[in-house]
């Protein structure tokens, strides 16, 4: 359901500046929809980097917004808990499904040893053939100098693949995954992809869940081998999972393969288009598209932030944090903090220290899956330059209703082929 | 300064003046050492800095500490001798230092 915003203090359409301080609430997806949280953000950073909201639409909240404060939060893990959710939304009673991203030691550390190996370099080697022929593949049969949305015939598609690929699931139906993503992340309401959290539960339990278990019962009866389900229905720790821990780390490897990766797809498209002398300068030296692709990371920020709980009464900046308070580390935030990162609103292809950036957290949670992010990045981006003089933007990007994932849902593009 | 040689999986050897005070990472990025990312630019919070320490010289990078123990803990690649460089400060004791750079950092 859309949530009345007259509950709450509406940030949008009001000055950052003119706001008082204690009026502030960054939990309101209108914000990131309308891509208008930089400055209310900068304000923050500026006067009150560990601030408290009193009350949102998911309760009080901490924001910790400055980098050097997130880092903190993040090397404490027994301090700020990941656990029960990292998401500002509490978990509902009767639908707790639990993931290793929401977990603390030894817990998380068990699970994520089981999984970790499809992401190991040995693995991302083996992959990147498989990745170039498919993003190939899917590059050659674009249209060319016609208006077509690049989220949905590449962004989603190349993802999706991808995501089939890992799991090995049925290579015809990968859009299905892409679906179950989506409706793990979207906000539920009228007109939305789910209109109630129920329905978007149902769709969850009633056919993501059992389409896996059937994959699983498959698996473990194989011998093991290198996708994703089969480390899960092999492995020491997580072999026997309840079905509810099964969901979540689905979920969680669905959903962290797929947005984020696909934004940041997305968004590279677009940050070239507004920096022309970036794109120009790319086109000049194709060599620094490694750089560029942790840029692309750090602009996007594809998930905006975490959440964590303090596991007892403590002090961040000054602030007295009470055991118990749920504390949102803002990466869309630290990544513009000015203190740690030069000009930071401007995209810069071949900045130093490209990979200084919050986009896939720090310490013991840091993302699993950047090196294969990364790769996938540059592997598109060596793909398209191959082809195409220019992919150009040619109308505006609608951005994604959502607080936790930064997403592009359209962006309307014409490619130009390299003359022959 | 304080010669440090960092060896690649492949044996490729890196020679480095270190300059005393600074860390091992620092030594690494300054020079160029590939395999060496630091994302986190130090901070104990990412493991791209993992070297395997030569048993000799193991005693002298001082042991791990907490913070490097559960971040290291999650690479099942960890070796008795593993060290997050950036937790390794440069001393006088460590002229000749060896370390190896493993491969699931290439």
């Amino acid at each position: 359901m859309s949530v009345s915003r007259d509950q709450y203090n509406t940030m949008m359409g009001r000055d950052p500046y003119s706001i008082p301080l204690e009026e502030y609430d960054m939990n309101q997806p209108e914000i990131y929809q309308a891509n208008a949280q930089d400055k209310y953000f900068e304000r923050l950073r500026k006067e009150a980097p560990v601030h408290y909201c009193k009350d949102s639409e998911n309760g009080p909240y901490w924001s910790v917004t400055r980098y050097k404060d997130i880092m903190e939060v993040e090397s404490n893990p027994e301090i700020y808990s990941s656990e029960p959710t990292i998401a500002l939304a509490d978990p509902e009673e009767d639908f707790d499904i639990s993931m290793f991203i929401a977990m603390d030691e030894p817990k998380h550390g068990d699970q994520r040893k089981t999984v970790q190996d499809i992401v190991a370099p040995t693995s991302l080697a083996n992959l990147e053939p498989v990745i170039r022929e498919r993003i190939a593949g899917i590059l050659d049969t674009l249209p060319v100098n016609e208006t077509f949305n690049w989220v949905d015939k590449v962004s989603i598609e190349l993802t999706g693949q991808m995501l089939a690929t890992l799991f090995d699931f049925p290579f015809e139906q990968r859009r299905k995954l892409t679906y179950w993503s989506d409706v793990a992340t979207c906000i539920p309401g009228p007109g939305e992809l789910v209109e109630t959290r129920e329905q978007g539960r149902d769709i969850l339990l009633n056919e993501c869940l059992p389409a896996f278990v059937e994959l699983w019962n498959q698996r473990v009866n194989e011998p093991p081998k290198g996708d994703l389900i089969s480390m899960l229905a092999h492995g020491k720790e997580t072999r026997d999972m309840n079905p509810m821990e099964f969901m979540g780390n689905l979920v969680l490897l669905i959903v962290g393969g797929n947005d984020t990766t696909r934004n940041s797809l997305s968004g590279g498209v677009n940050f070239l288009n507004e920096n022309p002398d970036q794109y120009a300068k790319l086109m000049a030296d194709q060599s620094l598209i490694p750089k560029m692709v942790p840029e692309i990371i750090r602009m996007q920020t594809p998930l905006s932030l975490m959440r964590r709980t303090a596991t007892r009464d403590t002090v961040l900046g000054g602030q007295n944090i009470k055991k118990g308070d749920k504390v949102a580390i803002w990466f869309i935030s630290g990544n513009r903090d000015e203190e740690m990162i030069d000009n930071p609103y401007d995209f810069i292809i071949d900045r130093d220290r490209p990979r200084q950036h919050l986009s896939f957290g720090f310490g013991i949670h840091r993302c699993m899956g950047n090196r294969l992010a990364e790769m996938q990045l540059r592997v598109t981006w060596e793909e398209i330059l191959k082809r195409f003089e220019k992919v150009e933007v040619v109308g505006k990007p609608e951005r994604a209703y959502s607080v936790l994932v930064r997403g592009i849902t359209d962006l309307p593009v014409q490619l130009r082929p390299i003359a022959k | 300064m304080t010669k440090i040689t960092f060896v690649k999986h492949d044996g490729e050897k890196f020679e480095v003046d270190a300059e005393n005070g600074t860390s091992v990472m620092n030594a690494a990025v300054d020079n160029l050492v590939p395999g060496i990312d630091a994302d986190c630019g130090g901070e104990c919070a990412c493991a791209t800095c993992h070297v395997y320490v030569d048993e000799t010289w193991f005693p002298k990078t001082g042991g791990t500490n907490d913070a490097e123990e559960a971040i290291m803990s999650l690479n099942p690649d960890r070796q008795e001798t593993s060290r997050l460089c950036c937790q390794v400060p440069v001393t006088d004791e460590m002229e000749g230092l060896v370390v190896r750079l493993p491969e699931f950092q290439f």
